[in-house]
């Protein structure tokens, strides 16, 4: 994975033309693409956490959170889940199809400030694809952290992803465990909300960082949780992603807006105190 | 044996917090229990003489469907309470509860701890507080669920 956060190249507004390298089916409705930059040269270097705007011409563009990379930094990889025109349009690409792509996007994790404490993730359903890359390199890097643990959750075993990594995360020394909300009697693992996983953990505040992706009721049950084991007397460092949806990702046309950020410039990772007043609103 | 007990308990979520004394009333109630894989812990329609905390392993919860068999309520993990229905009359279990895997619990008779908690209205009022808290989280975490919260209508994080 490439680090560092210049800002692409080109043109904001401009898209560049990737090709599909390769796709895999990872559940019923959602795929991974894997993208290559026009030329085969490097792709602009990106942080995990950060999005892409992906866009097919005719259709739409849409953001899109970067699922992971090639170590020579010349491939990005997008996990898709079809729900409407553009992403069933995108999830439907073959190889050999193009793609137009602006960014890296928005802002990350913060891994650096992450490193010799304990790392506690929490996502739900499609939020694990922007944290897939944190996982990658904490599993890579697994002796510059304390305990590491995800706790996921799904709808149905069914709709669990990247099962093979989530096994090869656990093998490098993360905690996995995974919930999901549904299941028949043959699915031998749990069944609950992923909240219902913390009592496993049992956090310790002062040294915790948690960092949290997933639909935003499952967020904010999440930190409710957290905060009754002490979140905030401990000063446990709490970051969460917000996804709501987006135009521009410049911060121009105020689609994204969210009391006085926006989510694609000053998101979609934020401290959880700069953002907290403005989530507990309905319907933002 | 009896301290054992004690620092089991002091270690669990479930009695975070707790003073020593009410640690010591507790374990007079309770009992190590290991099951297999397999094995219930209590069943459906059966008196509930008994609630359990969970140590290590996983255990189903079960509702038994006339013509569909069991079906899969939830599981319960380390650090979880399993049972309520020793404290709601008629003290009799609506689900099953079953070892997915090898499984240790503190195991509480239910009897002995009512009559503590009627003499003892701080540790009743303390035992009751968490059971209120655990059962709120069963409620929220089956509202999530109903929700379909991870379903086709909200489609990213
Ligand atoms: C920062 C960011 C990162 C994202 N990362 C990913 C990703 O990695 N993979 C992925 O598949 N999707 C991701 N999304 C969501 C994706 O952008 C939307 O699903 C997409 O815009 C839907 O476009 P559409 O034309 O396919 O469907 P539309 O017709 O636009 O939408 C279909 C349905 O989904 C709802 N919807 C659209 N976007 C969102 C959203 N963000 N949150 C909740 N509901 C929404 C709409 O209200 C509508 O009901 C991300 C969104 C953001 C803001």
């Amino acid at each position: 994975m490439a680090t560092g956060s210049q800002p692409p190249e080109a043109h904001p507004l401009a898209p560049a033309s990737y090709r599909v390298r390769a796709r895999r089916r990872e559940t019923r409705d959602t795929v991974t693409l894997e993208l290559r930059a026009p030329g085969g040269a490097a792709a602009p270097s990106w942080r995990p956490g950060q999005f892409n705007m992906l866009g097919l011409p005719g259709v739409g563009e849409v953001p899109i959170s970067i699922s992971g990379g090639s170590q020579d930094g010349r491939l990005l990889q997008h996990t898709i889940r079809a729900v409407g025109p553009v992403t069933s349009a995108l999830a439907g690409l073959r190889p050999g199809g193009r793609v137009g792509l602006r960014g890296p996007f928005g802002s990350a994790w913060p891994l650096e400030q992450a490193a010799g404490r304990d790392l506690l993730v929490l996502a739900g359903g499609l939020g694990l694809v922007p944290l897939r890359p944190v996982l990658r390199a904490v599993a890579a890097r697994r002796r510059l952290y304390g305990r590491v643990s995800l706790l996921y959750g799904a709808r149905a075993p069914q709709d669990i992803l990247f099962r093979g990594e989530l096994a090869a995360w656990r093998r490098a020394g993360v905690a996995v465990e995974v919930a999901v909300d549904r299941a028949q009697p043959s699915w031998r693992g749990r069944v609950g909300v992923v909240t219902d996983l913390l009592a496993g953990v049992a956090p310790e505040p002062g040294r915790t960082d948690a960092w949290i992706c997933g639909p935003e009721i499952m967020m904010r049950f999440s930190v409710r949780e957290l905060q009754r084991l002490g979140l905030d007397r401990g000063g446990m460092r709490l970051h969460l992603s917000l996804e709501r949806n987006m135009k521009c990702a410049i911060g121009q046309c105020g689609h994204c807006q969210l009391g006085p950020f926006f989510i694609c410039k000053d998101g979609p990772v934020f401290p959880y105190d700069r953002i907290a007043p403005w989530l507990a609103v309905e319907e933002l | 044996m009896k301290k054992d007990l004690e620092t089991m308990l002091a270690g669990h979520p479930f009695c975070k917090d707790f003073k020593r004394e009410q640690l010591r009333q507790l374990a007079g109630c309770a009992a190590n229990a290991r099951y297999e894989t397999g094995r219930f812990l209590l069943r459906q329609g059966g008196g509930a003489t008994r609630f359990f905390l969970i140590r290590r392993g996983l255990v189903r919860v079960e509702l038994f469907m006339p013509g569909r068999g069991p079906v899969l309520i939830q599981t319960l993990g380390p650090g979880e309470a399993l049972g309520w229905s020793w404290l709601v009359e008629p003290y009799r279990w609506a689900f099953s509860a079953r070892a997915a895997e090898p499984t240790l619990a503190l195991a509480f008779d239910g009897a002995c701890l009512r009559r503590k908690l009627d003499r003892d209205s701080e540790l009743g009022y303390r035992i009751l507080k968490r059971f209120i808290a655990v059962l709120a989280a069963r409620l929220d975490a089956t509202r999530l669920q109903l929700m379909d919260i991870y379903g086709d209508r909200v489609p990213a994080a």
